[in-house]
């Protein structure tokens, strides 16, 4: 299928989904994770792997032209530069038909996770305030950082502690956050700040900043705790093999929060 | 007609590239420059549409996808035949 911008579908990856041991043994609810697909997504493969074969739940790709989320729990908007970033990242993927049924999904409570270019699109699409600016030094930054959690409370972070460290990495052009100081005021009062870069011991230094992002904020959610925005990659540091499974620690909660069970173990 | 659209970024908003052509300017020993800003340039050709009409239809689109009004501001100019 070739769409009006001359992009090609990829082709469907076969994973098989039925692998889901971990929480059938359980018996818990499996969710159904959507993870988005834009021309120019290059990070949606590994949000797929990462729920269908490490945190054993069904997933299926959403291709941007469609409406329909196929009754998914879960949508992952993902990482890369979709449209090319043209314009401003994030800036055309918002006016995409899948991102106004994620509006809608959102303001039902569906949970919504945007990971890097993802993170830019919530913010393009007003599901989260803010923008993300290049870089304060104007370069691609691509390393693992450390990052607390500021608010352990919403379904993103509930399998990790309240000011927890987590060693997750980053990979952007773009991650400066800003907003004005109204906001930044409202963000820190409703405590929708949930991952602020820091030392690996947890302190909130310049050095610990990699990107310039005022308040040294990685990490937003909306006012219903279900949209939540990150620069940082937890698709990519959840196999040890990757270097840490830090990042499967946000994945566990969100299994967690659809459960609706506090009893799962982390990382297992 | 042909809008000239000029979007910068907002006074509040810290431009690090235009801190850094800036900085080149003056190492580079061009006199008398105190600041830079550095922002996007749009040449839209429009048709069928009146002055009025074309004031409008031009800052709507500035508003809602040329500019991100959270980091970015615009001004523009109109050219008729």
């Amino acid at each position: 299928m070739i769409n009006l911008l001359g992009c090609r579908r990829p082709p469907p990856v076969t994973i098989d989904n039925r692998k889901c041991f971990r929480f059938r043994m359980l018996d818990l609810r499996l969710m159904k994770v959507g993870v988005i697909q834009f021309p120019d997504s290059n990070c949606d493969q590994d949000p797929y792997w990462v729920f269908g074969q490490v945190v054993n739940q069904p997933v299926t790709y959403l291709w941007h032209e469609s409406h329909d989320l196929e009754n998914c729990d879960l949508v992952i908007v993902p990482g890369g530069f979709s449209y090319g970033d043209y314009l401003r990242p994030g800036a055309i993927a918002r006016f995409s038909p899948v991102m106004e049924a994620v509006g809608k999904f959102a303001a039902h409570g569906g949970l919504v996770l945007g990971i890097c270019n993802g993170f830019q699109i919530l913010c393009e699409s007003h599901l989260l305030p803010g923008a993300l600016l290049r870089n304060a030094g104007l370069k691609y930054i691509c390393k693992p950082v450390h990052v607390r959690v500021e608010n352990a409370d919403t379904p993103f972070t509930s399998a990790c502690r309240q000011g927890e460290v987590l060693q997750i990495p980053i990979g952007h052009m773009d991650g400066n956050y800003f907003c004005d100081q109204a906001t930044l005021d409202e963000l820190k009062r409703e405590q929708r700040i949930v991952f602020r870069y820091c030392s690996p011991t947890g302190e909130i230094t310049e050095a610990a900043n990699p990107n310039g992002s005022l308040d040294h904020i990685a990490g937003i959610c909306n006012p219903g705790r279900n949209v939540l925005g990150m620069m940082p990659h937890p698709e990519r540091a959840s196999e040890a093999i990757m270097g840490g499974s830090d990042g499967l620690k946000i994945l566990d909660s969100l299994v967690r929060a659809l459960a609706g069970t506090q009893e799962l173990g982390v990382g297992s | 007609m042909k809008a000239y659209v000029y979007v910068s970024p907002k006074k509040s908003v810290l431009d690090p590239q235009g801190k850094t052509i800036h900085g080149a300017l003056r190492k580079m020993g061009y006199q008398g420059v105190s600041d830079v800003r550095q922002g996007k340039y749009f040449e839209v050709t429009l048709d069928g549409l009146d002055e009025a009409q074309a004031r409008q239809e031009v800052e709507r689109m500035a508003r809602e996808v040329l500019t991100n009004p959270v980091i970015e501001e615009f001004r523009y100019s109109l050219e008729t035949p």
